[in-house]
């Protein structure tokens, strides 16, 4: 008589217990958002002396309670916001010692000077709603990353990437320290050609 | 001789799936080790904004989270529909934002104590007054690196 062999366990349940566990993993991931867009706020010591601003230096854009949009006082789209904030920046207006040497705007003496004293002035009431006021901030920062990205293809072409993308790398925990050295001043070259001068007003009440 | 002749039979063999266990455990390690377990549980609506400009959060250690919305229908009975801020595993008032900075502040070790961002996870039908509310208060305690955390997406997504 032949010998008997152990009988082998059966693993076919494995699978089922496995896929048990996987699928409960499956669903209580929630997979967290860490991105987002980054502000800074003003400290809150009152400057005594303000400095007098030109009205043509600041752009005003506010938000009013029924979510509608106004650029310089004119009822606008928040599809043009983008375009109008880019061409009030790189305007270009100054004259002599003002004067703007890399803008390409139309150099409109009624608009800003040079993208170092141009303010956006950005308002919003009690009452509007969040989600309109980070599309805002948004198509803001969008303007100045447009121009920034303009300005750093045009100084360093050699490094074949926009000022987006540079950050980002500079950002990234993966990049090496050296190159990160190498970017640090490229980056800070551009970012004071167009500083984010981004004011915020205190909110209007509703009565 | 029929001893050694093959036996001949129409049924193919069946497919060993003893190798189909690690295949699934091999994913669900996966899935373990990406999860990132939330800290809190939302007690708030919490539908971010979208936005696509964005630059991504520093590390974990360095972020404290300060979520606002309405309260999830759970919480809606006894808490009303009016939009509430949660600051760890409870809803806040305004006045209790600037304490809790602080602690989470000292929470933290020595070197990371100045480069705090604090990360606004607020609901995007929230109104604009509690947020502000919200920054006046990082403004006294000098909080003043703030990230408003969007979901990727156009601007567009947020106008209905």
């Amino acid at each position: 008589m032949a010998k008997r062999s152990a009988p082998e366990v059966n693993a076919g349940s494995m699978a089922d217990i496995a896929f048990l566990l996987l699928i409960f993993f499956l669903v209580t991931t929630t997979i967290e958002t860490d991105s987002g867009l980054n502000r800074k706020l003003p400290p809150i010591e009152e400057i005594e002396d303000p400095p007098i601003i030109k009205q043509k230096n600041i752009f005003t854009v506010v938000v009013n309670k029924n979510n509608q949009l106004l650029a310089e006082e004119e009822l606008i789209d928040i599809a043009d916001l983008r375009a109008l904030a880019a061409e009030f920046l790189d305007n270009g207006g100054g004259e002599g010692e003002e004067e703007c040497k890399y803008c390409q705007g139309p150099g409109d003496p009624k608009s800003s000077d040079n993208p170092d004293k141009a303010i956006i002035s950005l308002k919003n009431d009690r009452e509007t709603s969040y989600k309109v006021y980070i599309a805002v901030q948004n198509e803001l920062v969008a303007a100045y990353n447009e121009l920034r990205d303009r300005e750093f293809i045009r100084l360093f072409p050699s490094e074949n990437m926009s000022f987006v993308e540079a950050n980002k790398k500079y950002y990234d925990p993966r990049t090496s320290p050296q190159e990160k050295i190498r970017l640090k001043p490229k980056l800070s070259e551009v970012k004071l050609l167009f500083p984010q001068k981004l004011s915020e007003a205190e909110p209007s009440k509703t009565n | 001789m029929s001893k050694f002749k093959k036996k001949k039979g129409g049924d193919l063999p069946a497919i060993s799936t003893a190798s189909l266990p690690d295949i699934v455990f091999m994913l669900l390690f996966f899935f373990m080790v990406a999860t990132v377990m939330r800290d809190s549980t939302l007690m708030v609506k919490n539908q971010l904004p979208a936005a696509d400009q964005i630059q991504k959060l520093d590390k974990k250690d360095r972020v404290m989270y300060i979520y606002a919305g309405e309260p999830s229908t759970r919480y809606a009975e006894k808490y009303g529909t009016q939009a509430r801020i949660q600051l760890n595993d409870k809803f806040a008032t305004v006045s209790e934002v600037g304490a809790f900075v602080l602690s989470e502040r000292a929470s933290k070790r020595q070197e990371l104590q100045d480069v705090l961002t604090t990360a606004l996870k607020v609901d995007g039908d929230t109104k604009m007054g509690l947020i502000s509310d919200i920054k006046q208060e990082l403004r006294k305690v000098n909080a003043l690196k703030i990230n408003y955390t969007t979901r990727v997406g156009d601007f567009y997504q947020n106008m209905d």
